[in-house]
Order: C-alpha cells, then sequence, then structure tokens
C-alpha cells in the first residue's frame, strides 16, 4: 500500500478511518484521495483499504 | 471630483499591457473567494488588479480593527461586512468588475450553490476544520471547479518555505504546512501576502496554461 508515495505494509483489515489516525491526522482537517478519487468524509469509516491502494492525504493547517 | 475611466478605456489600459488573447481569457474567468481575511482580501485585490472581473465572494465576518494588520481593509470599514468592504476595494480598481457577495456561513448545502459555474476557488479560511470542509465538499460536488488552498502562512522571514503544490486531480495548496499556532509571531502582513500571491499566481496559471 502507498500512502503519501510511500510504501507501507499495514494490518488488514484497516479502514480509511483508521489509517487517517494511525498516520498523525486529525480527521476533521484532512481530505483523501483513494487511488486518484476524492473519498467522501462521510465514507472514511466504511472504506476498507486493500493492499495495492495508493492513498494521498492532505492535512489543513490553521491561519489565513 | 474624481472623473472615472469609462470601461473601454480601463479595459484598454489592461490590454495594452497585455496580448489582447490573455485579457480575453481573464475578462471570461470566474473565480470563488471563501474567507476574505488574509489571505481572500488579498487575492481578491491582486485578482481584480490583474483582469478579472467576475467574482463571487463570501465571508460571515465583520472588519475587526485587529484585522488591519494584514487585510485589505482601512479604519473607516471597521464594523462593516467584509464582503461589503471588499466590494468598495475592489471598485476602486475597477467600477465595472461584477461581485455577487454572500454574507453567509458557508456549508456543505450552500456552497456547491454559491460558487456554481466557478472556474476555480480560492480556499481562504482560517480554521482547518472549516478549511477541510470547504475543500471536501467542492472536490466531491464540484468536479469541474478547480480549489487553491492556502495552508501555513504565519510568523515571518522563510519566504521560501512558502510553496505551492498539485496534490490532488483539482486541489492546489499554497503554503508551508505549518499550523499558526506552532509559529512565534502569529500572523503577520508580509508572509499573509507572499501565501495569498502565491494563491492568485495560481489563479493565473491555471487559467492561462490549464496548469501550474
Amino acid at each position: 500500500m502507498k500512502v503519501n508515495g510511500k510504501e507501507l505494509e499495514p494490518i488488514l483489515p484497516m479502514t480509511l478511518k483508521e489509517l487517517i489516525f494511525d498516520a498523525g491526522y486529525r480527521e476533521d482537517r484532512v481530505a483523501v484521495e483513494l487511488n486518484g478519487r476524492i473519498v467522501p468524509r462521510s465514507d472514511y469509516a466504511v472504506v476498507l483499504l486493500k493492499k495495492d491502494d495508493s492513498i494521498e492525504i492532505v492535512g489543513f493547517v490553521g491561519g489565513g | 471630483m474624481i472623473m472615472l475611466p469609462e470601461k473601454s478605456e480601463l479595459e484598454g489600459a489592461l490590454c495594452a499591457r497585455y496580448p489582447p488573447e490573455i485579457f480575453a481569457v481573464l475578462k471570461k474567468a470566474k473565480v470563488g473567494i471563501a474567507g476574505l481575511g488574509g489571505l481572500g482580501s488579498n487575492v481578491a485585490m491582486m485578482l481584480a488588479r490583474a483582469g478579472i472581473s467576475d467574482l463571487i465572494i463570501a465571508d460571515l465576518d465583520r472588519v475587526d480593527i485587529s484585522n488591519i494588520n494584514r487585510q485589505n481593509y482601512s479604519l473607516d470599514q471597521i464594523g462593516m461586512e467584509k464582503t461589503e468592504a471588499t466590494e468598495i476595494q475592489l471598485r476602486n480598481i475597477n467600477p465595472y468588475i461584477h461581485i455577487e457577495k454572500h454574507n453567509v456561513r458557508l456549508n456543505p448545502s450552500n456552497i456547491p450553490e454559491i460558487f456554481k459555474g466557478c472556474d476555480i476557488v480560492c480556499e481562504a479560511f482560517d480554521i482547518p476544520s472549516e478549511k477541510a470542509m470547504l475543500i471536501n465538499t467542492l472536490l466531491e460536488r464540484c468536479p469541474d471547479t478547480a480549489v487553491v488552498s492556502g495552508s501555513g502562512m504565519a510568523g515571518f522571514g522563510r519566504s521560501n518555505d512558502i510553496r505551492t503544490e498539485k496534490l490532488f486531480a483539482n486541489l492546489y495548496i499554497c503554503g508551508d504546512g505549518v499550523d499558526m499556532e506552532d509559529v512565534e509571531g502569529g500572523l503577520m502582513s508580509p508572509r499573509v501576502n507572499i501565501c495569498a500571491g502565491h494563491m492568485a499566481n495560481t489563479v493565473m496559471s491555471l487559467l492561462l496554461n490549464g496548469e501550474l
């Protein structure tokens, strides 16, 4: 599995919500692309990750 | 009494600096700005000066005295709705600009309707969860709209740490990725403007080149 360009060997089964937390992000401060497609926030808890998935997580920070 | 130039005279002055085909693209573009604080109020001015003449601006706040250190407002605008104050500033640059104002709290229900038809929306909020809400809503619901977001611009110096990256198919992030809470000095005009400049320049690049 690739997360933000890095190869990872996570223990499956794992939901996207669990990965976001394990990767150190807060779920309410991110946007996520799974295999090139945006994942609706309401799906984070139900999306089960697969071994060959590619995931991009972007975290947003305060100030503007 | 100040005599305003005619619309054709003003456009002619812009055209004289750009090739006409560039001006034609900018004139046709529709750009949204969500949040009119340090980023949004300055992005709006840069885009208007560059010849973009169709803007949708949204913010719930009023101008506060604490905004003056970095936001594009003047003392006589304290207490005014930011959408109204921004419109006044923009009309001083271009009285013929088309501005749609939304003095509302943006949420997943009203965002797709408010920014419908925008080529690009600039995310210029300050709270991380609000940024994420806006960006997710736009990416999910408005697939034809590119999103340019500002994330991390607090402090001073380190000018070159502020950069622009394409992260998703339709998402461009400008900033250094460092939360304002972790930076000594908080938000300061020069560095906020560097980030705003990245955002406005990304808008230009996407409109004129279709890419960064």
